[in-house]
């Protein structure tokens, strides 16, 4: 038997999932003794360029409150051609087209291999994408003109058949029409006011008289796509949309000394809002929403337009004195779940050196998986390569984003799921797999997510519910099925369908075995996204101290230090947007955020990682780390020193080149493929952007241990933070303590 | 009620002369007294005939008539036309009673002459004569009865002698005998109803209305002098023969009608009249022989024939005599000579009186019985007068010299003031005829003339105007001349009801004359009149008196050697600025006085520096946006593609200062239906963009940069966008549209921009789209004539009201042009318009083909007209009057400053001045007018309008330097107002009542002391109830069935800002005469009445809104085909909206004279061809406002009738 090691990256490799504990608890005691709770790591869309998916239908058990699909953990009578559901025991007929199978003819979905099968279901019409931009106008005309030029270059990548529109504000927000010929028409809206969708819809003109003879019966999206001029196939609209974003302006309105330009996001995503809603209901739409600064006025502002008035900072928070915050926050959340609830998705790029009011905007793309980035300006390459990589495509020339996914997870008897912690909302429907006990999003099992992409990780909280006094019998397995339908990118409608089974342990008999079963990394994280959902919606110190009463590990140390805990240091926005992608990233990636990854470069050897530690950082070695969102390449005073003396460019110091150059190539790869675009940052010793570097390390020398002063085995960090060291020993001193 | 005029016939007229011309005359005619003069003795000459009248009378008069009478008459009629009309109106008195007849004579004294006059005639005869006929008012002018006798013997004798003076007269006579007989016949079938009245009113009336009315006016008294004789010879006609008389009828014929009209029937006696008409375009065409062959067929019966060849003869006659006359006027179309040129004709008549047996003939089939002798002479009269009708046959004649000189039916009017001042016995001859009609009715003729007053106050104002003269009143508004500003406002800024105001606010109140002022801010000046000078005081910005502020003008009075000066308004004493220092000269005058305009003149203008600016910084150029409804019904009626084309070349010519420039004011375009589009024509821009603007809940505008363009920078682009308007809203389905929103953008625009501008609206429908603002249908009729009616004319909501105060506060003028086609709420969306200084128009049905040229034209003006912006207007007085209240389209937050968000050069304020203590005779009462605005090209002025009147502690110096025609603006304007508020009949009643008081104050306090029966009437208002009349009659405060109320709101709207001279016209509209056209001179007016038209004219109707070309069945081929290229009167197509280009004088000079009016007006009238009897002469006819309306409205004759009553009723 492989080892657990073995087993879990080979289940993590076919379906995607990783759970806290490999083998489980078999009753709610001892599960709850634990601490981390059964959980795991799903990733619905994995890519498994292995999996072709079938082009038929699931079958599903024919109990209304299971409605399971069918899978290889169901007992199967070939003889009688019926089925045994594995959750409910219900037995099944196979439908009339199974009629063939046997032993050696089985479907697809009764092969082990195929724990995880995705179907292309063949219902209804297929729905072409839709993107719609809403373009902030008040920036500088520079960061206007790369904006444009990223927006004309995204033509090129959608779909011909994609549906395009174009929204832009600032102290107005402007609807374009995009069939018209000659004049070019927009719709406008003032920025001021609220306003609901049917009244949005009306001002578009998108509400039709009710046409005799077609009253009751709903609007057909091909009825709206006719009707509907401000959505239009990329292909037909190409040039003009090209043009018209050629011809965009900055916001003509003055802006007068000592005022923030007035910038009208919440109408204008109130109007992208309300304008998907009323042609393309259910239908998978990406609202891109490009942003210079914060709202400044309107609904959903967040900041006023005197520039004597600096944005909310976390001080203000805490002390109340964010004037807009609920208001606006409120205002965004309402307008995410409508989103969410129409299946379309809303992405945030805020490029601005100031805060934009990602903190009130993020539950747009928390609820709607849509993506927040976050840069200092769209005439930079962090934008501009992030932007092009939300187009990026798979093997199959398909877009790597899917939409209007629904997650539905099934439970065996003695597990319910407790919620669910990812880019999703609740779509509030309670079965007899829901529990009680609400962790993350609870309260149903199941969840919409509007957009995924292979990427997108969810974390899931389940509880044991079997009584100690009714054990499982010996070999009885629990299991779990996870459901995602989605709309994929080349507009089928498909359904993935994961199915898995762990073993039930007597934790008394059994405790080494489900020891080993233990996965610390995805217990770290799923504790991590635990303390974050908590940390969004409590006061940071009481998230510590809970952390602190839990599972205490090493990435625990960085956690606490990491900004998705800590504020400090960090604005309000990063906060919202570290925690953005911590909670809906892979575990590999949600690892390197809490815990960045330091490789050492030097004439030594080859590269190797190196303790997150100050430490490591050494005169004679380059330095290479990632946050996930940030890549460092440090170079030691000594190669600094050298590297200015340029002897990098002398023939017989090739190897300095070399090594120089080593980190560069590293960087290079980790760039390509992470989404969004790390801040990538070249810096040496005693460069001001070392800092990057300095705040995540730990920091085992400061200048409070004098003892390693003079010493040159690192670099002291000037903190007053404790170190690693500390840590554990005060952790030590509580793990034993029974007051803990 | 009588006119006093009967009784003074006799003594009058010997006395009466002469009193004429000094006592009132004189004074108020200026020009007249000369001519008078010579009238009196002419009229002592009929006087003769006036002895049979009255023993008294006979002998003074009596005397002189026989020998002179004839004469005279020629002579006369050389000189004035007016005297002639005098005679006329004698005429008329002898068509009463002989007894009566006097009496008319005396009506005639009613305005200047009253007094004297009215006491001898009035007293015995009027009595009588009212009793007789009707309760009715005999206005008939007291000269004709006393004339009739001895007109009869001038007449007589004038045959030989008009054809001693001509050998055209001879032929005229025995022509004129025929159309004497045609007349009657005529009669007949027209006023079928009236029959009996035909004989008596109806063509007494015409005939005599147009002398008699004539010479009521001005020179009443002359005639009255003159009058007298014909009313003996009438006296002695009745009693005696026909035949007898018939020589006198064609004296008097006339005016003695107009008595008869008195009695209502007489109203439609103009219709028999009418018929007379028709055989005046014989004459107009007829005046040649070939004419008369015309006429055969035309006139009705083979009677007719016979007259229309007299008809023509008789033209002939007096065109021959003109010249022999007056040898230079007939030549020349001037007024004046055709003036004679009728009289002479009368006179031909007179000479016909031969004719008379015709006339008796006739008589019988008109007539029943009852005047079985009057009528024949009237007949006889007629004959001569006119071909048609014997009583119009007098008058007529003096058309058909028109004929020759100018068209046929115009002639009789004309002839009526020629008469007076060329020769009386003529018309007296002609009026002879129409006393015996006045029986029952007062002569038309007889009442006091618009015409007459018109024609002479044109006579006599040949100087130009110079202001400088305290309390001296302008020329009327109908006259042309020329002002000089000598420290007055020019009456073309100021005109005032009252030029010496009464001292006291007790004698204000007795005389209830209303004191107010029709200021006219920016009035355009005619070419040789400087514009206002520019005065720029420096940085410190104008003088002004410490206290009340007024600013520096020529009543300010420097003392202590001109250190300081004394304001004129507060008597508060200011220092003299320093670097405004200037020495006295020996009189007190500062000595550069006359290099500085506000020393010197009454108007100029002040550069105005940032303290009189918004927010003190000076203003941003104006601007002007255009709105232009897309709805379904706006681009079927062409109307946008209409305005979108037109544009493209109007926007060249937007207002300027400097016609060298290029206009500064900046443009901007919205569409709108239900939604509103906003165009951005940045300059930059290849195409336009559209901007569209659903949230017409909360409208704002959704761009800055690029919506207000310069013209020149961004032309491509405007007119790209123009090109596409129509294509992008060719298919609309879209019929809802909103109104509020619309003005809000434009509003919102301006404030954006930062300055103040126009809107141009172009609006189809209702507002019920869901909107602010939004209006339901309202209209419903059961409501007129209650009391719920005056919430017609509020505004349905109270929206508008706030909104119009927003735009007044931006400077944002709104101009509204509506193309309903069917009930749009004027007077709800014209509240913006009225609030902010902006005008209506009104299309409604409109229809591109018919409609486009009258709307183009409005809209070419409504843009390039000199226009101020973000007025603010203050009018302040000497101490002891004060401006009480103020009419007109502005709005205003205060008690004291008018508003405006714009101004333009037709807009007039109505400024009413209350006492609030004494005035002193010395210092006169003076006035400010200080408007406080914004130039086309964005310089803030003041523009300065200064104005003294005297003061008066006797209430006959007020009546003296009165002006009717302003009263009745302000009168109006109050009325109009008052319907807001109260029933529309309380409204009249008020009217009517303070007219009554008024006028009695006058008979009370100034008239010598006479009969109460008498109707005495100042000569300054002699017009008065005539026009007050209109006032009443009008659409707002009568409205007939068909009038919706959409067109009451919209003129009660467009009245509220109208200056004197639109008023005028608009009451009392211009009837010209089209028989004859000739170059340099209109044809004189013919009074507002049917009868006055006849059946073979052609005449042309201006209101100011409406232009009307009314054909007569019967009218000449000839004049057919110079008008329309056809001879047929069928052929003519009356949907025609513009005259045929024909090469022809005639048609030439008459599209000259089109286009002449048309430009005089704020508004393009546009043509409308009326054929008579076409279904479309309603209408036309709704304009005759002398005459009953449809809706019920009084005519001129009952209305004074009435309003003598109500006098009499207040003195006793």
């Amino acid at each position: 038997m492989a080892t657990y090691q073995e087993f879990i990256q080979q289940n993590e490799d076919r379906d995607g999932v990783r759970f806290s504990w490999n083998l489980w608890p078999s009753s709610r005691l001892e599960a709850t003794r634990l601490v981390a709770p059964v959980s795991c790591l799903f990733t619905p869309l994995k890519e498994r360029p292995d999996l072709p998916p079938v082009q038929y239908e699931p079958v599903l058990c024919s109990r209304a409150n299971c409605k399971a699909v069918l899978n290889p953990l169901c007992q199967v009578d070939f003889r009688a051609k019926i089925w045994a559901c594995n959750f409910c025991f219900q037995r099944n007929p196979f439908p009339p087209s199974y009629a063939g199978i046997s032993e050696v003819n089985q479907p697809a979905e009764l092969m082990p291999q195929f724990s995880t099968i995705e179907y292309i279901v063949q219902r209804g019409p297929p729905t072409p994408l839709i993107f719609l931009y809403v373009v902030d106008t008040c920036l500088e005309e520079e960061d206007l003109q790369a904006l444009k030029e990223s927006l004309q270059m995204s033509l090129s990548l959608l779909p011909p058949n994609a549906l395009v529109g174009l929204i832009t504000f600032g102290r107005m927000v402007q609807v374009h029409e995009l069939s018209c010929e000659g004049i070019a028409k927009s719709y406008v809206f003032r920025g001021t006011k609220d306003l609901s969708s049917k009244q949005i819809q009306e001002m578009l003109g998108l509400t039709k008289p009710a046409a005799p003879g077609q009253q009751g019966r709903p609007v057909a999206p091909q009825d709206a796509a006719a009707s509907c001029r401000f959505l239009q196939p990329v292909h037909r609209v190409d040039m003009n949309l090209t043009d018209l974003l050629g011809e965009l302006q900055r916001d003509p309105w003055p802006v007068p000394q000592g005022k923030r330009p007035l910038r009208s996001t919440g109408v204008a995503l109130s109007v992208a809002v309300g304008l998907l809603e009323g042609t393309f209901p259910n239908t998978g739409a990406r609202v891109m929403l490009f942003i210079g600064g914060p709202p400044t006025q309107g609904p959903g502002m967040v900041v006023g337009d005197e520039l004597k008035t600096p944005i909310r900072s976390w001080h203000d928070i805490q002390k109340d004195n964010a004037r807009h915050l609920k208001k606006a926050t409120k205002y965004y959340e309402a307008l995410a779940n409508r989103s969410a609830v129409n299946g379309h998705s809303i992405d945030i790029y805020a490029c601005a050196l100031d805060q934009t009011g990602l903190l009130e905007m993020k539950c747009l793309s928390n609820l709607t998986g849509g993506h927040i980035v976050m840069g200092d300006s769209f005439n930079t390459s962090l934008f501009k390569q992030t932007f092009q990589r939300v187009f990026s495509k798979d093997y199959n020339g398909d877009f790597r984003m899917a939409f209007g996914g629904v997650l539905e997870v099934k439970t065996s008897r003695e597990l319910k799921v407790c919620g669910a912690i990812g880019p999703c909302v609740s779509l509030h429907s309670k079965g007899s797999s829901v529990s009680e006990n609400e962790m993350g999003i609870g309260g149903t099992s199941q969840w919409k997510v509007c957009s995924l992409n292979p990427s997108t990780t969810l974390g899931i909280y389940f509880e044991v519910v079997n009584q100690h006094n009714a054990p499982v019998p010996q070999g009885g397995r629990g299991a779990i099925q996870f459901v995602t339908q989605y709309q994929h990118s080349n507009t089928q409608r498909r359904i993935r369908v994961t199915t898995i089974a762990r073993n039930w342990a007597d934790a008394q008999s059994q405790i080494q075995h489900i020891e080993s079963s233990f996965d610390q990394e995805a217990a770290a994280v799923l504790m991590a996204r635990l303390g974050v959902f908590r940390a969004e919606s409590e006061e940071g110190p009481d998230v510590l101290r809970w952390l602190d009463r839990q599972l205490i590990r090493l990435f625990m140390f960085h956690l606490r230090r990491s900004p998705f805990l800590q504020v400090f240091n960090n604005s309000p926005d990063e906060s919202s947007y570290y925690r953005h992608h911590f909670v809906r990233q892979d575990l590999t990636q949600s690892l390197i955020m809490i815990q960045p990854i330091l490789y050492s470069y030097s004439f030594y050897g080859p590269p190797e990682p190196v303790l997150l530690d100050s430490s490591s950082i050494l005169p004679d070695r380059i330095l290479l780390m990632d946050t996930f969102f940030q890549l460092v390449i440090y170079h030691g005073e000594t190669i600094a020193q050298w590297r200015k003396a340029g002897y990098q460019e002398m023939a017989e110091y090739e190897n300095f080149k070399q090594l120089l150059q080593a980190p560069l190539d590293d960087a290079q790869e980790i760039l390509q493929t992470r989404f969004p675009m790390p801040r990538y940052i070249d810096t040496e010793h005693g460069g001001s952007q070392a800092r990057f570097l300095l705040s995540k390390v730990n920091p085992s020398q400061t200048h409070n241990n004098l003892y390693a002063w003079g010493q040159e085995t690192g670099a002291p960090i000037l903190t007053d933070d404790v170190s690693l060291q500390v840590f554990m020993d005060h952790l030590k001193k509580l793990a034993v303590s029974s007051s803990a | 009620m009588n006119v006093n005029q009967h009784t003074p016939m006799a003594s009058p007229y010997g006395q009466p002369q002469p009193g004429y011309s000094q006592p009132g005359y004189a004074p108020l005619d200026g020009g007249y007294p000369a001519p008078y003069a010579p009238y009196n003795g002419p009229a002592s000459a009929y006087q003769p005939g006036a002895p049979p009248q009255g023993p008294a009378r006979g002998p003074p008069a009596s005397g002189p008539p026989p020998v002179s009478a004839p004469q005279p008459y020629n002579q006369y009629s050389h000189s004035q036309g007016d005297m002639q009309n005098g005679p006329p109106t004698m005429t008329q008195a002898p068509p009463r009673p002989a007894a009566s007849q006097p009496y008319n004579p005396g009506a005639m004294n009613l305005s200047g002459p009253h007094p004297s006059y009215p006491q001898h005639y009035g007293p015995p005869s009027t009595i009588q004569q009212v009793t007789n006929q009707m309760t009715g008012m005999q206005i008939a002018s007291g000269p004709p009865t006393p004339a009739g006798p001895g007109y009869a013997p001038p007449h007589s004798s004038q045959p030989p002698v008009s054809t001693a003076y001509s050998a055209a007269p001879p032929p005229s006579y025995t022509q004129a005998i025929p159309p004497v007989s045609s007349a009657p016949t005529q009669p007949p079938p027209p006023s079928g109803p009236a029959t009996s009245q035909q004989y008596y009113g109806g063509p007494p009336p015409s005939s005599q209305q147009p002398f008699n009315s004539s010479l009521p006016p001005t020179s009443q008294q002359q005639f009255t002098s003159s009058a007298p004789p014909p009313p003996s010879s009438q006296q002695t006609f009745p009693p005696t023969s026909y035949s007898g008389p018939v020589p006198p009828p064609s004296q008097a014929p006339a005016p003695p009608v107009s008595q008869s009209q008195q009695s209502f029937p007489p109203t439609q006696p103009p219709f028999s009249s009418a018929p007379p008409p028709v055989s005046q375009p014989a004459f107009l065409s007829g005046p040649p022989p070939p004419v008369q062959g015309s006429f055969p067929p035309r006139a009705p019966p083979p009677s007719s024939h016979q007259y229309p060849g007299p008809m023509p003869p008789q033209q002939q006659p007096p065109l021959s005599q003109p010249s022999p006359y007056h040898s230079g006027p007939p030549p020349p179309r001037a007024q004046m000579p055709p003036t004679s040129m009728p009289q002479s004709n009368h006179l031909p008549p007179g000479p016909q009186g031969p004719p008379g047996p015709p006339g008796p003939l006739q008589q019988p089939p008109p007539q029943p019985g009852m005047q079985g002798g009057y009528p024949p002479q009237q007949n006889g009269a007629f004959g001569q007068v006119r071909g048609p009708q014997p009583g119009y046959a007098g008058p007529y004649p003096g058309q058909p010299n028109y004929g020759a000189p100018a068209p046929a039916p115009a002639p009789a009017p004309p002839a009526q003031k020629r008469l007076d001042p060329d020769a009386i016995p003529s018309p007296q001859a002609s009026d002879m005829p129409a006393v015996q009609k006045s029986r029952h009715r007062i002569d038309p003729d007889a009442i006091p003339s618009p015409i007459q007053v018109i024609e002479d106050d044109k006579a006599k104002s040949t100087e130009p105007f110079t202001t400088g003269v305290r309390g001296q009143a302008p020329p009327l508004v109908t006259t042309n001349f020329q002002v000089k500003d000598q420290g007055n406002a020019s009456p073309r800024f100021i005109r005032c009801t009252a030029y010496n105001m009464p001292c006291t606010a007790d004698m204000a109140k007795q005389s209830q004359v209303p004191l107010a002022a029709v200021i006219k801010p920016l009035a355009t000046l005619p070419p040789d009149e400087t514009p206002p000078y520019v005065v720029d005081h420096g940085e410190g910005g104008p003088i002004r008196c410490n206290r009340c502020k007024a600013y520096m003008c020529p009543y300010m009075q420097f003392i202590e050697g001109g250190r300081r000066f004394q304001c004129g308004f507060c008597s508060c004493v200011t220092e003299v600025p320093p670097h405004y220092f200037q020495h006295l000269d020996h009189t007190g005058k500062r000595v550069d006085c006359y290099d500085r305009p506000e020393l010197s003149l009454g108007s100029y203008e002040f550069l105005a520096t940032v303290d009189y600016c918004k927010n003190n910084k000076l203003p941003q150029p104006p601007a002007f946006v255009f709105l232009i409804d897309v709805s379904y019904n706006a681009v079927k009626s062409g109307m946008v593609s209409i305005v979108c084309q037109e544009l493209k070349t109007l926007l060249d010519y937007l207002p300027r200062e400097n016609p060298e420039m290029d206009s500064v004011v900046r443009v901007g375009f919205v569409t709108y239906n239900k939604v509103l589009h906003f165009y951005n024509v940045k300059s930059s821009l290849a195409q336009p963009q559209m901007l569209v603007v659903s949230d017409v809940s909360d409208m704002f505008v959704p761009l800055l940069d690029g919506f207000l363009v310069n013209v020149n920078e961004s032309r491509l682009v405007i007119e790209s966008l123009l090109d596409q308007i129509p294509e992008m809203f060719a298919d609309t389905r879209e019929t809802e549209t909103v109104f509020g929103p619309v003005i809000q953008a434009g509003l919102e625009a301006l404030k954006a921009a930062d300055c103040a501008g126009k809107l141009f609206v172009f609006h189809t429908s209702l507002p019920i789209a869901e909107a602010p603002g939004k209006l339901k249908n309202r209209e419903d009729k059961k409501l007129i004539g209650t009391d719920k009616e005056k919430s017609l004319f509020q505004p349905q909501v109270g929206f508008y009201n706030n909104l119009a105060k927003e735009c007044v506060a931006q400077g944002c003028c709104v101009d509204l042009f509506l193309f309903p086609n069917q009930y749009v709420d004027v007077a709800t969306l014209g509240v913006v318009p009225v609030s902010t200084g902006g005008s209506v128009y009104k299309y409604t049905y409109f229809q591109a083909q018919s409609d486009q040229e009258r709307f183009l034209n409005d809209l070419r003006r409504d843009i390039q007209k000199p226009v101020g912006f973000d007025a603010v207007m203050r009018v302040r007085t000497s101490t002891g009057i004060r401006a009480t209240d103020f009419y007109g389209s502005f709005f205003m937050s205060n008690t004291t400053d008018v508003e405006l968000a714009g101004l333009d050069c037709d807009k007039a304020i109505t400024v009413e001045f209350k006492h609030d203590d004494k005035l002193s005779e010395e210092t006169g009462a003076l006035m400010q007018c200080a408007m406080l605005y914004t130039s086309c090209s964005g310089q803030r002025r003041l523009r300065i309008h200064n104005m003294a009147v005297n003061c008066c502690s006797q209430l006959a110096d007020l009546y003296r330097n009165c002006e009717t025609d302003t009263i009745i603006n302000f009168f109006s304007k109050y009325a109009f107002r008052g319907i807001l508020n109260n029933p529309t009949k309380a409204v009249r009643d008020t009217l009517v009542n303070q007219c009554a008081q008024i006028l009695a104050c006058y008979r009370k306090n100034c008239a010598s002391p006479s009969s109460a029966g008498q109707l005495i009437l100042p000569e300054c208002m002699k017009l008065l109830p005539v026009y007050l009349n209109c006032v009443l009659k009008s659409d707002v405060l009568l409205p007939g069935a068909d009038v919706s109320l959409d067109d009451r709101a919209y003129l009660r709207q467009l009245i509220s800002c109208m200056d004197v001279a639109e008023t005028h016209v608009f009451f009392y509209p211009r009837l010209l005469p089209l028989m004859k056209l000739e170059s340099g001179s209109l044809p004189v007016a013919v009074r507002d009445s049917e009868e006055r038209l006849s059946k073979g004219g052609v005449y042309l109707l201006e209101t100011g809104l409406h232009l009307f070309l009314w054909v007569g069945a019967s009218a000449q081929q000839e004049l057919l085909l110079n008008i329309f290229g056809t001879q047929s009167f069928s052929q003519i197509d009356p949907s025609m909206t513009s005259l045929p280009v024909l090469d022809n004088p005639f048609s030439q000079r008459l599209r000259e004279i089109i286009d002449s009016f048309r430009a005089q007006r704020s508004r393009y009238m546009k043509l409308m061809v009326v054929k008579q009897e076409d279904r479309a002469e309603l209408i036309f006819r709704h304009f005759l406002v002398e005459d009953k309306s449809a809706s019920g409205g009084a005519s001129y004759v009952d209305f004074l009738c009435h309003m003598h009553k109500e006098i009499r009723q207040l003195l006793s």
